[in-house]
């Protein structure tokens, strides 16, 4: 053994600077956030829960050209369809099952109406399987409530689209 | 009638010691984790009350309704009476520890022989745990931490008899006011250093903390522990550390004495003084959990009896030479 290396070990001085580093890093700021409270900053791409947007007078994007429902590689989607009174042809029937849905964002990809989108709401766990069966109700009153931060990601991801 | 009114004065006095020190127990395991949280950056636990001062309680009400598995090959009886045992050798321990020159509750000439006898006994609650649940990491863990423990005993000992040579009597009241013109961390510094690496050894804290090494032993002699009983091990194992850290105050920081005997200082009353030395040296433990790796068997085993016992007993020898020399025995 080295008599510096003999020296170190009696006066603990590799354990004093240790302590000396860690009494350092408490008054350092935190790399971890409070949760609940404030959240992590996310991406426009962001995959997460689905919305159906309307356009700015009411109307439903959707289509119904079922692109969605032929992409989807968890086959989540059903859509049924049939042609209004004025000619358009539209859903009667959007159902996404969440517990299916591996959000691969394809859908959103697919879609030529800008209809289907993934939001950035992340927190949408429930206590039972059968709430996790989104109908076409759920997913516009989604689009209803997202619809400013959707708006916004879709022209910030536009130029890369 | 008379016996009566003296056991009710007893019960109070006891319960006005144990609710306070069981308060701090609690109080304490947040502290501890959230030291070590913000070593490495974390926020720690902070949602459950004021910065998260509740979280212990809440820890502890979860841990109040959660059924407690007993397993059926195990020896029922001490299995039960194991974290019972834990708990109340890290609690009667208190009995002797002097907040002030009169606020004790039993003031008897041989507190630090007490002391030393309790906390010897405390590895039985560990061996009767791990023995008793019949399962190999428990009694794996047991075996660890009574090797341990008893390895460390020793070296405390001979650290004790030091700070007796100085003192001249064993009652931690005359410890303390010994220390009224010195505190004994001056001179005995190495003997310090050494009791509270000691400390921690004997309480199983990190780096010392083979008996519940989880890569190696699931949680070591709790394995097998669920509900209630685990949270009195762990809670026994809390008090302890607080114990450990008022002996050191006591036997080293001066106890209830304030740091200097000016205006300022003596304002504050000797009670707050020995918390606070509680406390620190309870933050160094903290903060030595958050950067220290935890040591190989051998390695621990070779530091308690090469190292720190020899070292301790040549100290004893210097102290007494020195004392002896220099004509500064105590006299009683």
């Amino acid at each position: 053994m080295k008599i510096s290396r003999f020296f170190k070990t009696i006066f603990m001085v590799d354990f004093a600077s240790g302590l000396y580093m860690a009494v350092k890093e408490v008054f350092k700021s935190k790399k971890t956030i409070n949760y609940p409270f404030e959240k992590g900053k996310i991406s426009p791409r962001f995959r997460g829960e689905h919305a159906l947007r309307r356009y700015p007078n009411g109307e439903e994007r959707c289509i119904a050209c079922k692109l969605c429902e032929a992409v989807c590689p968890a086959q989540a989607i059903t859509i049924e369809s049939t042609q209004r009174e004025d000619g358009s042809r539209k859903t009667t029937r959007y159902d996404i099952d969440m517990m299916k849905c591996i959000y691969c964002g394809l859908c959103e990809e697919s879609c030529p109406v800008d209809a289907i989108v993934q939001g950035p709401n992340f927190e949408f766990s429930t206590e039972t399987r059968e709430e996790l069966y989104y109908t076409k109700d759920k997913l516009l009153d989604n689009g209803d409530r997202w619809e400013n931060i959707l708006e916004a990601n879709i022209k910030a991801d536009s130029s890369h689209r | 009638m008379e016996y009566l009114s003296i056991l009710f004065d007893q019960v109070y006095k006891i319960l006005f010691l144990l609710v306070p020190v069981l308060v701090s127990v609690a109080m304490v395991v947040w502290l501890d984790r959230r030291v070590w949280a913000f070593v490495q950056k974390r926020q720690g636990p902070n949602v459950v009350g004021p910065f998260g001062l509740l979280q212990t309680i809440a820890d502890a009400l979860k841990y109040i309704f959660k059924e407690i598995i007993i397993p059926s090959t195990s020896n029922k009886v001490i299995f039960i009476l194991a974290p019972i045992v834990t708990m109340t050798l890290a609690l009667i321990a208190w009995a002797v520890i002097p907040f002030s020159a009169t606020q004790v509750l039993a003031d008897i000439n041989v507190g630090i022989l007490y002391l030393f006898a309790v906390s010897s006994l405390g590895v039985y609650g560990i061996i009767m745990g791990g023995w008793a649940s019949n399962s190999k990491y428990p009694f794996l863990g047991a075996i660890r931490s009574a090797a341990q423990m008893v390895s460390y005993e020793v070296s405390i000992g001979v650290i004790i008899i030091n700070v007796l040579l100085c003192v001249g009597s064993l009652n931690l009241n005359d410890i303390v006011i010994a220390q009224q013109d010195l505190w004994f961390v001056i001179p005995l510094f190495p003997m310090f250093v050494i009791f509270f690496i000691s400390a921690l050894a004997e309480t199983n804290r990190p780096p010392f903390d083979l008996p519940e090494a989880e890569a190696e032993l699931v949680a070591g002699y709790q394995t097998e522990y669920s509900g209630m009983m685990y949270a009195m091990f762990w809670l026994g194992e809390y008090a302890n550390i607080l114990l450990m850290c008022a002996i050191g105050a006591i036997l080293f920081l001066g106890g209830w004495l304030s740091p200097l005997e000016i205006y300022p200082f003596t304002l504050v009353p000797g009670p707050l003084w020995l918390v606070l030395k509680i406390l620190l040296l309870f933050l160094l433990f903290a903060l030595v959990k958050a950067i220290v790796p935890r040591y190989r068997y051998d390695q621990l085993m070779k530091l308690g009896w090469k190292v720190f016992l020899p070292l301790s007993l040549i100290w004893v020898v210097l102290t007494a030479s020195y004392l002896f020399y220099f004509n500064l025995l105590p006299v009683n």
